[in-house]
C-alpha cells in the first residue's frame, strides 16, 4: 500500500494524463491553414458576391444590348459607349463630375485645415461646437439635402427672405436685382455652386475630424520646438504641421473625392441634373439612363467610365496608407 | 546681474504649485545644472524661461530685458527637448537651418552658419539625411546644432542625454562640457541625474517640490548639505543620517571607515557598527547595517576595494568617521545647522 503512494507521488504529470486528453482541445485552433480560410471565407465572398459579381455584370451590360424589357446579353462591341459619348448630356456629366469634385474638395481642405486649427484650441463651449461640426455627416445625405432643396426654394428660401430684409434683393435699385428671387436651382451658374456647397457641407466633418486627429498627434515637443526656433503661426502650419499631416490629409482628400465623384443623391434631390442638364454628373446620368430609361446598356457603359477614376484614388489611398505605416 | 535672472519665479497649475518661488541668478558663460527628482518643478522652470509657459507670478530677464511676457520667439533663447523634437519631414541641413529661416536670413549666410554649426558638431557628411536615418547620438548632434546657429543668449538643455544609451551618454557628457566650454555659451541644463550634474554644472541648483533647495558648485553640493534632502538625493549611496540627542547626524558612506583603517591624526568619533549584509560590487564593498544606540538608523558604509579589512555580516565592529566630516541637521526642518560644542562620539 505504501509501496503503491509512493509510486503515484513521483509520477509525472504527463504519465497520469495521457498526450491525447491533453491536446484534443487544441486540435482545431492548431491548424493555421485551415482556420486562414475559414476567417477570410466571409470577407472573400462578400467581395465576390457586392463586388466582383456586380462588376463584371457591368462589364457584361455595356457591351451588349441589354434592357429592362429584354436582359439577355447579345454581344454588340462598343456601340454602347460610342452612342453614349456622343451625347452632350454625357459630356457635360463626366465635366461636372470632375468639376464639382475637385472644387468641392479644394474649398473642403482649405475651410477643414481652419476649423481644425480652431478646433484643436482650447475654448469655452468647444464640445459644442464639435457636435455642431460633426452633424452634417451624422444625418443621412438624402435629409440633409432636403432640407437644402428646401433653404434653395424658388419661392420660400429663407436666404432670399434675408437678403430682401437687408435690402440687398427686391428693391428697385438692390445690389442683387429687383427681382424677389434668385432661384438658386433655376440658373446654370447658382445650380452649379448650390450643389458644390452642398458637397462641401456634407464632406467638411469627416475632413476636420481627420485633420483634427491629424494635427492632434503631431507631437507637442515639436510644435514647441518650432516656437522657440522663432517661427510664427503660418510658418508653423504651412512648413511643420502641414508637411507632418499630409500622409493623413491625403487619406482625408481620396475619401472626399471618391465620396463626391460617386455621389447621386445630392443632385437627384437638389436638381435632378437640371436646369436642362447643367449639374449632371455620371451616377445620376447612369441611373437616368440605365433603370429610369431602361437602357441597361447604355447605362453600366456610363457607369463604367467612373472605373478609371476610382480604381486610381483607390490605388492612392493604399499607397498613402501604406506610407503611413512607415513613417 | 547675470544674463538669466529669475525673481521670485511662481507657477500654479490648478491646486498644483508646480514652482513655488525660485530666485537665481545665472552668470554669462556658465553652465548650471538644474537638479531634482521628476516632479519637482524644473522642468517647468525651464519652460518658463524659454516663454513654453507663463509663470503665474515673478520675472524672467534674459539680457537686462524683462521678457516674462515675451513668446519664445523674442528671447533669444535655443533649447533642445529630451526627444530633440527634430522635424521628421526635413533633411538635417533644413532642420538646423529652420532658425535661421524664421529669421529671415539670407541664403549664404543661412549655409554658411549651418556649416559652421554642423562643423562643430562633426555632422556635416550627414547634412542631407532625413533624421530616422539617424541614431540616437547623431539626432542630438542635430539638435544641439540647430540650436547653436541662433547664437542664443542662453541656451536650454531639457535631459539631453537621457535617450541614449549608458555608455554614448558618457562621451556625449565630455563632449557637450567641452563644446559648452569652447563656445562660452550660457547653458541652463535640467536633469535628474546626479552623475551628469555632478560632471557638468559650473553650479548646480537642487531642486525639490517646486524650490531651490541649495545652489552651489558640485563640491559644495556634495560636501555641505543645505538640508537632508540634498544631503540624501545626491550621493550614491546617500549620506548617512542618523537620529541623536535631539538632532540628525550625517555623515557619507565613503567616510564611515572601520576604526584601523581610519588612520590620520584628524579627531575621530566612533560608533558601534552592528553588520547586516555585505554587498561587494567589484570596486567597493557595501556594508548594510545599524549603529547600535541611535534611532532610525539604517547605516551603509562603504569600503574601497583596496581597504582589505575582513568583515562578517552578524558581527559588531569599532566604526568611525572624522569628526570633521560630520553634518548636523536640524530634526524638525531638516536645516542644516552648527555643530553643537563638543558633543556626539
Amino acid at each position: 500500500m505504501a509501496e503503491t503512494a509512493e509510486r503515484t507521488a513521483t509520477r509525472k504529470p504527463s504519465e497520469m494524463f495521457p498526450a491525447r486528453e491533453l491536446s484534443s482541445g487544441a486540435f482545431l485552433a492548431d491548424r493555421e491553414g485551415l482556420l486562414g480560410i475559414l476567417f477570410l471565407a466571409p470577407a472573400v465572398l462578400y467581395i465576390i458576391g457586392l463586388v466582383g459579381i456586380p462588376f463584371f455584370l457591368a462589364i457584361a451590360f455595356s457591351l451588349s444590348d441589354a434592357t429592362i424589357g429584354d436582359a439577355s446579353l447579345d454581344i454588340v462591341g462598343f456601340r454602347n459607349f460610342s452612342r453614349v459619348i456622343q451625347t452632350p448630356q454625357f459630356r457635360r456629366a463626366l465635366f461636372d463630375s470632375f468639376f464639382f469634385t475637385i472644387v468641392a474638395q479644394f474649398i473642403v481642405i482649405v475651410l477643414a485645415n481652419i476649423l481644425a486649427v480652431v478646433m484643436s484650441r482650447d475654448f469655452r463651449g468647444k464640445w459644442l461646437a464639435r457636435t455642431l461640426i460633426i452633424l452634417p455627416w451624422a444625418t443621412p445625405i438624402s435629409l440633409g439635402t432636403i432640407g437644402w432643396k428646401w433653404i434653395l426654394d424658388s419661392k420660400f428660401s429663407p436666404i432670399d427672405w434675408v437678403l430682401q430684409q437687408v435690402g440687398l434683393l427686391g428693391g428697385p435699385d438692390a445690389l442683387l436685382g429687383p427681382g424677389r428671387h434668385l432661384t438658386y436651382l433655376g440658373v446654370e451658374g447658382l445650380a452649379v455652386s448650390s450643389v458644390i456647397l452642398v458637397h462641401v457641407w456634407r464632406i467638411l466633418p469627416l475632413a476636420t475630424v481627420i485633420l483634427m486627429a491629424g494635427l492632434t498627434s503631431i507631437p507637442r515637443d515639436i510644435l514647441e520646438q518650432a516656437q522657440v526656433d522663432g517661427a510664427k503661426f503660418w510658418r508653423i502650419h504651412f512648413q511643420v504641421s502641414i508637411p507632418m499631416i499630409l500622409p493623413i490629409m491625403s487619406i482625408a482628400l481620396l475619401f472626399g473625392l471618391i465620396f463626391t465623384f460617386t455621389d447621386m443623391v445630392v443632385t437627384f434631390i437638389l436638381t435632378r441634373g437640371g436646369p436642362v442638364y447643367y449639374t449632371q454628373v455620371l451616377p445620376l446620368w447612369a441611373w437616368f439612363k440605365g433603370i429610369d430609361g431602361g437602357n441597361l446598356g447604355e447605362g453600366a457603359a456610363i457607369a463604367l467610365f467612373m472605373f478609371p477614376v476610382l480604381l486610381a484614388t483607390a490605388i492612392l489611398i493604399l499607397r498613402s496608407a501604406r506610407r503611413m505605416e512607415v513613417t | 546681474m547675470g544674463v538669466v535672472e529669475l525673481r521670485g519665479l511662481r507657477k500654479e497649475f490648478g491646486e498644483v504649485k508646480a514652482v513655488n518661488g525660485v530666485d537665481l541668478s545665472i552668470q554669462k558663460g556658465e553652465l548650471v545644472v538644474i537638479l531634482g527628482p521628476s516632479g519637482c518643478g524644473k522642468t517647468t522652470l525651464m519652460r518658463m524661461v524659454a516663454g513654453l509657459e507663463l509663470p503665474t507670478d515673478g520675472e524672467v530677464l534674459i539680457g537686462d530685458r524683462n521678457v516674462t511676457a515675451l513668446p519664445p520667439r523674442a528671447r533669444d533663447i535655443a533649447m533642445v527637448f529630451q526627444s530633440y523634437a527634430l522635424y521628421p519631414h526635413m533633411t538635417v541641413f533644413d532642420n538646423i537651418a529652420f532658425p535661421l529661416k524664421a529669421r529671415k536670413a539670407p541664403k549664404e549666410e543661412m549655409a554658411q552658419k549651418v556649416e559652421w554649426a554642423a562643423g562643430i558638431l562633426g555632422i556635416q557628411r550627414l547634412l542631407a539625411r532625413k533624421p530616422r536615418q539617424l541614431s540616437g547620438g547623431e539626432r542630438q548632434r542635430v539638435a544641439l546644432a540647430r540650436a547653436l546657429v541662433k547664437e542664443p543668449a542662453v541656451m536650454l538643455l531639457d535631459e539631453p542625454l537621457s535617450n541614449l544609451d549608458a555608455k554614448l551618454r558618457v562621451s556625449a557628457r565630455d563632449e557637450l562640457q567641452q563644446f559648452q566650454r569652447n563656445l562660452g555659451i550660457t547653458t541652463i541644463f535640467v536633469t535628474h541625474d546626479q552623475i551628469e550634474a555632478m560632471g557638468l554644472g559650473d553650479r548646480i541648483a537642487v531642486m525639490n517640490a517646486g524650490k531651490v533647495r541649495q545652489v552651489g558648485d558640485p563640491q559644495e553640493i556634495y560636501d555641505d548639505p543645505a538640508d537632508t534632502f540634498v544631503a540624501t538625493f545626491l550621493g550614491s549611496p546617500p549620506m548617512n543620517l542618523l537620529e541623536r540627542n535631539g538632532h540628525l547626524l550625517g555623515f557619507r558612506p565613503e567616510s564611515f571607515l572601520p576604526l584601523e583603517v581610519a588612520r590620520g591624526d584628524r579627531e575621530k568619533v566612533t560608533f558601534p557598527f552592528h553588520l547586516g549584509r555585505v554587498e561587494n560590487l567589484g570596486s567597493d564593498r557595501l556594508l548594510y547595517g545599524t549603529v547600535e544606540g541611535a534611532e532610525r538608523n539604517r547605516t551603509i558604509s562603504k569600503l574601497p576595494s583596496t581597504v582589505e579589512v575582513s568583515v562578517e555580516a552578524g558581527e559588531t565592529y569599532d566604526f568611525a568617521v572624522c569628526r570633521a566630516d560630520l553634518r548636523y541637521f536640524d530634526k524638525e526642518s531638516g536645516l542644516r545647522k552648527e555643530p553643537p560644542p563638543r558633543e556626539g562620539g
